[in-house]
């Protein structure tokens, strides 16, 4: 526990895939020099330096599950005028080098230990899909609820992968054709049916996203010190 | 032992002094970063404390606290994100007033900040006095909104702002160090960012 909190000292890591997730997104498939187990839910900095010195890093969620392997993926939305993730997504090729250091974070992190209700707006579902990959891997996908919320179905990350009995998506703008729910914000009824008794539940999004599933959390009964969130700010 | 990454250009202009290492400027956004639900507080109900190696330890209520001396903090905030927002106003109450009316015992030497939430972190006392730390309610002008940590919060701002509490209760005086919440999940006990102590180690 102590040392995966501790993340490593930068290290170099070699992109070995890149995956378009959606026409904004897009997973970098690292491997890393010195491979270090991660939690599910952990994440990661990534450090661009200039021959000038000039550096500029942020910070990543992995989405891929722990699972002894060498590699990482971190899947990435291009914000515009975001230094990091425009580079990465216009310029960075298989074959690359990047600096990194990680995994960071003991907090919002999920161990495949007891029930847990994920909860992800738009690219706040890359941790979340750590945790879901994991209680798959593990047989456990009864401890693992998951619901995301979209603005449309273009904007669904791994979106072939997704579906199952324990995964929701919600569409807050525009559905897929025959959708029986009609576009709308997440709402109570999206999260009672699927809420596991004794849940923790994950909640990772932008930050009225968050506030609203916190909400929505408490109105199904969820302890506020069951809820943990993790809130995407404008990083870049 | 710093990697230069291909491809990525030096055509950066002039790096703001204020920036420490690895920060970058929000601009006029303000990202907001926290564990926790955003709770709720009345002012009404609202209440600080300074307790732990104190003589006189001491409750202020919303009215007692805006009693005091107000004090101004301008400057610049650095999350350990990386984003530092830069030229900020803040108005509260300094540390220092409410510590002369507690009065610090002299075995204290840290300080335990808690929240209304339940959130910890832990501070060298000498991080919190001499006009360094604040408990501020109004920000760039208007008063501190919930997500930031409204109706008042713990103000640090030479360390990384996971130091300056969302939502403070009140600062516990300890004759010694043990981590706060973050600090217990693998951050700083310090956080300075002009020495980039992000991370337990660093």
């Amino acid at each position: 526990m102590a040392d995966a909190t501790r993340p490593s000292p930068w290290q170099t890591a070699t992109v070995v895939e890149i995956r378009p997730e959606t026409p904004t997104a897009k997973t970098f498939r690292l491997r890393l020099d010195h491979p270090s187990d991660h939690l599910a839910g952990q994440h990661y900095i990534v450090r661009l330096t200039a021959p000038d010195g000039y550096s500029a890093s942020r910070s990543y969620s992995v989405a891929s599950p722990p699972d002894g392997s060498p590699d990482i993926e971190l899947t990435v939305e291009r914000l515009p005028g975001g230094e990091v993730s425009m580079f990465l997504h216009d310029e960075v090729v298989v074959g690359d080098e990047l600096e990194v250091r990680g995994p960071i974070g003991g907090w919002f992190v999920w161990r495949a230990d007891g029930p847990a209700l994920l909860l992800g707006g738009g690219s706040g579902i890359v941790p979340l899909m750590a945790m879901l990959r994991l209680a798959r891997n593990t047989d456990r996908a009864d401890l693992a609820r998951l619901v995301v919320s979209v603005r449309r179905p273009a904007d669904l990350y791994y979106a072939s992968e997704l579906p199952g009995p324990e995964t929701t998506v919600i569409y807050t703008r525009e559905a897929p054709p025959g959708a029986s729910r009609a576009p709308a914000r997440l709402v109570l009824a999206d999260v009672a049916p699927v809420l596991l008794a004794d849940a923790t539940v994950y909640v990772c999004g932008s930050s009225p996203f968050a506030d609203a599933a916190t909400d929505v959390a408490g109105a199904a009964g969820v302890a506020v010190d069951r809820i943990r969130v993790e809130r995407f700010g404008p990083t870049g | 032992m710093v990697k230069f990454t291909r491809g990525f250009g030096s055509h950066h202009g002039e790096r703001d002094p204020r920036l420490p290492p690895g920060q970058y400027d929000t601009g006029r956004t303000w990202p907001v970063l926290t564990a926790e639900a955003t709770p709720r507080l009345d002012t009404a109900t609202w209440t600080f404390k300074v307790e732990g190696l104190v003589e006189t330890p001491t409750t202020w209520t919303w009215d007692e606290i805006h009693a005091l001396p107000p004090s101004v903090y301008e400057g610049d905030i650095h999350c350990v994100t990386t984003w530092s927002k830069l030229g900020m106003t803040w108005n509260g109450v300094s540390v220092d007033a409410l510590l002369d009316i507690a009065k610090p015992q002299p075995t204290a030497t840290y300080v335990m900040a808690f929240s209304h939430t339940g959130y910890t972190t832990n501070l060298p006392l000498a991080d919190v006095t001499g006009g360094q730390a604040w408990v501020a309610w109004d920000a760039e002008g208007g008063p501190l909104a919930r997500e930031h940590g409204g109706p008042a919060r713990l103000l640090v701002p030479h360390l990384y702002f996971w130091k300056s509490a969302k939502w403070v209760a009140g600062l516990r005086l300890m004759d010694h160090d043990e981590p706060g919440f973050w600090e217990r999940n693998g951050y700083h006990d310090r956080g300075d960012p002009w020495l980039e102590q992000r991370y337990q180690g660093d």
